[in-house]
């Protein structure tokens, strides 16, 4: 079986969109370009208001991706859980349309006796190992963001830790919301490891609005647009994800 | 506060239900709730007589998990994680939700056993857990997520036994599941990958947490701290040239620690503070694996032309 390149959108946000288009929509949108949407929600005490949590869960539903909501001091373990979690539910989904193919129209895992879910289970993992991955981080930095940016820094360089222990490659890249003059500000271009964040999340300048929709948009356009070094890659790949997530 | 985004819409069963399978058909009375975390639901039921615990999860876990719970099933000799009884969905009108049952282990965790009965058994559980490791590591898994609340001591004589395989991995793979204090990548001493200098990682920081008292929390990576906190516990000052080794990763398998661990109860001189033979210490992959033997093969091309041809050469001389 092939393995694709996966592509995740993570967003770290604390709340509510304020400005442009609906976030949920253009978390939609990206998923229609085979890009998952995955949403930590990061709140400081038990405070989260429903209409947060409501936009929270939306966005991760209509982009194919995992929710979490979690305390900032948890924030590193639930990154690099939901970045895995996405990526298996993901290659589950690819998994299920071959499965598809070969038992007929009706067949889902579900219709498969539990002791030969194993096998599936390990093609899932195999790929999961292997498979080529590219996240691209989406940061709020509204200002009541401002205090949880260091843990979001030290969650992020965890994630590059532990994704570069699998075998197949990662590319990162990091955006912010708001950005200094536009709705989102790319901060790192695609590399194979975050440790350069050390150097730019200093430097950080913290706005008032909080764009989301627009910024899932952006990073939509931005997996499209760059041109994709594709190495040992198949170039159908893109359309073989597209249309099973 | 972290939920499991699949599971928080799902309601659970409370004391009393009865799950029955949908496949097997086999019936569990659900008896209470063991515990939860990030990957299911962990109740202790009844089947007929017995005690047994089952395990809900709305994603793929379950699958996962099956798979090295039956891999330990094949694997002779002790494996000590929970023996796996069945494995089905539960359906209701909301959906199946799959779940899998297994052996209930029964007794407290470790640091509780620990402060019940006296820390002189924290190097006997310590020995009897590397032991198992051991076994597990030879048979191509990492345990992963090893930490006290994973050890429980059951029966009597008392025995450790690892619980919670969600963070058990191939050898040579990505580590699945791990936590904080008993990551060597969180202390910046190594990397995520699956080997069996990362467990010993977690069993030496298990060691030190039992002694010192609580988990650790990092106030800069790298082994200094660590080695700080070392000097304050006696315990751990006569463990201390074996912990170095193993937070170090310089102990390639969970035996030579075990050995060392011996001659330092046993008051015994002599364990070299170094890393022993190849310091990369990582594991050989399958490819290295492969490299390496085809090198091997060439060699092996390259000495039969030449006792071929010395032989020809003897043979005209010969003539
Ligand atoms: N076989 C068993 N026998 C007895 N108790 C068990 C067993 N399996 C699990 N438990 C109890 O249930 C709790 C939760 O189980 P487990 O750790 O497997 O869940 P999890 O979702 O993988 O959690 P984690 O987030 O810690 O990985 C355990 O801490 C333990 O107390």
């Amino acid at each position: 079986m092939k393995t694709g390149t996966l592509k995740q959108i993570l967003l770290i946000t604390d709340g509510c969109s304020n400005q442009g288009e609906s976030p949920i929509a253009m978390a939609a949108l990206a998923r229609e370009y085979g890009i998952t949407v995955n949403v930590i929600g990061v709140v400081k005490h038990d405070t989260i208001d429903e209409k947060g949590l409501e936009e929270i869960e939306g966005i991760a539903n209509a982009g194919g991706g995992i929710s979490q909501v979690v305390y900032a001091a948890d924030l590193s373990r639930t990154v690099q859980m939901v970045t895995r979690k996405a990526m298996t539910q993901t290659l589950q989904g690819v998994v299920n349309k071959e499965l598809r193919q070969i038992l007929g129209d009706m067949k889902t895992i579900e219709d498969i006796p539990p002791e030969k879910r194993g096998e599936i289970m390990e093609v899932v993992d195999e790929l999961g190992e292997t498979a080529a991955l590219e996240v691209l981080i989406l940061v709020d930095t509204s200002a009541s963001m401002k205090h949880k940016l260091p843990t979001v820094k030290e969650a992020l360089l965890d994630l590059s830790l532990s994704l570069s222990a699998r075998t197949g490659k990662n590319r990162f890249s990091l955006f912010v919301f708001p950005g200094k003059k536009k709705d989102v500000e790319k901060l790192l271009d695609w590399s194979p490891k975050l440790e350069a964040l050390t150097s730019i999340f200093p430097k950080l300048v913290i706005g008032g609005i909080t764009p989301t929709g627009p910024a899932i948009r952006e990073a939509t356009a931005y997996f499209k647009n760059t041109p994709i070094l594709r190495g040992n890659l198949s170039d159908d790949d893109e359309q073989y994800f597209e249309d099973t997530v | 506060m972290m939920m499991n985004s699949t599971l928080k819409t799902l309601s659970k069963p409370r004391p009393g239900t009865v799950i029955t399978g949908k496949w097997h058909k086999n019936s569990y009375r659900v008896l209470r709730e063991l515990g939860s975390g990030a990957n299911g639901i962990v109740y202790l039921a009844q089947a007929g007589g017995a005690k047994v615990a089952l395990k809900i999860s709305g994603g793929t876990s379950v699958a996962s998990e099956v798979n090295v719970l039956k891999s330990f099933a094949k694997v002779r000799g002790s494996i000590s994680g929970p023996s796996l009884i069945d494995v089905d969905d539960w359906v209701r009108p909301e959906g199946a939700t799959p779940f899998y049952v297994m052996e209930y282990i029964e007794g407290p965790n470790l640091l509780d056993f620990i402060r019940k009965n006296g820390r002189a058994w924290a190097e006997v559980l310590i020995l009897q857990l590397l032991k198992d490791l051991h076994v597990l590591h030879e048979h191509g898994w990492v345990f992963g997520d090893l930490k006290p609340e994973n050890l429980i001591v059951t029966g009597s004589p008392p025995r450790i036994r690892c619980i919670d395989v969600g963070g058990t991995t191939v050898k040579g793979r990505a580590i699945k599941e791990f936590t904080q204090s008993y990551d060597r990548g969180y202390w910046e001493l190594g990397t995520r990958r699956a080997e069996p200098s990362y467990d010993l990682f977690s069993a030496a920081m298990i060691m030190i947490h039992i002694h010192y008292g609580k988990a650790l929390v990092k106030k800069e990576g790298g082994i200094k701290q660590l080695k700080e906190i070392m000097k304050e516990k006696p315990e751990l000052v006569k463990f201390s040239p074996v912990l170095l080794k193993a937070l170090q990763g310089w102990y390639h398998s969970a035996e030579e620690m075990r050995l060392d661990m011996l001659k330092t109860i046993n008051g015994m001189a002599g364990i070299t503070a170094k890393p022993a033979v190849h310091p990369g210490n990582a594991p050989m992959s399958r490819r290295e694996y492969r490299k390496k033997k085809r090198k091997f093969e060439w060699l092996e091309t390259i000495l039969i032309v030449k006792i071929v041809s010395m032989i020809y050469i003897l043979y005209l001389f010969g003539q």
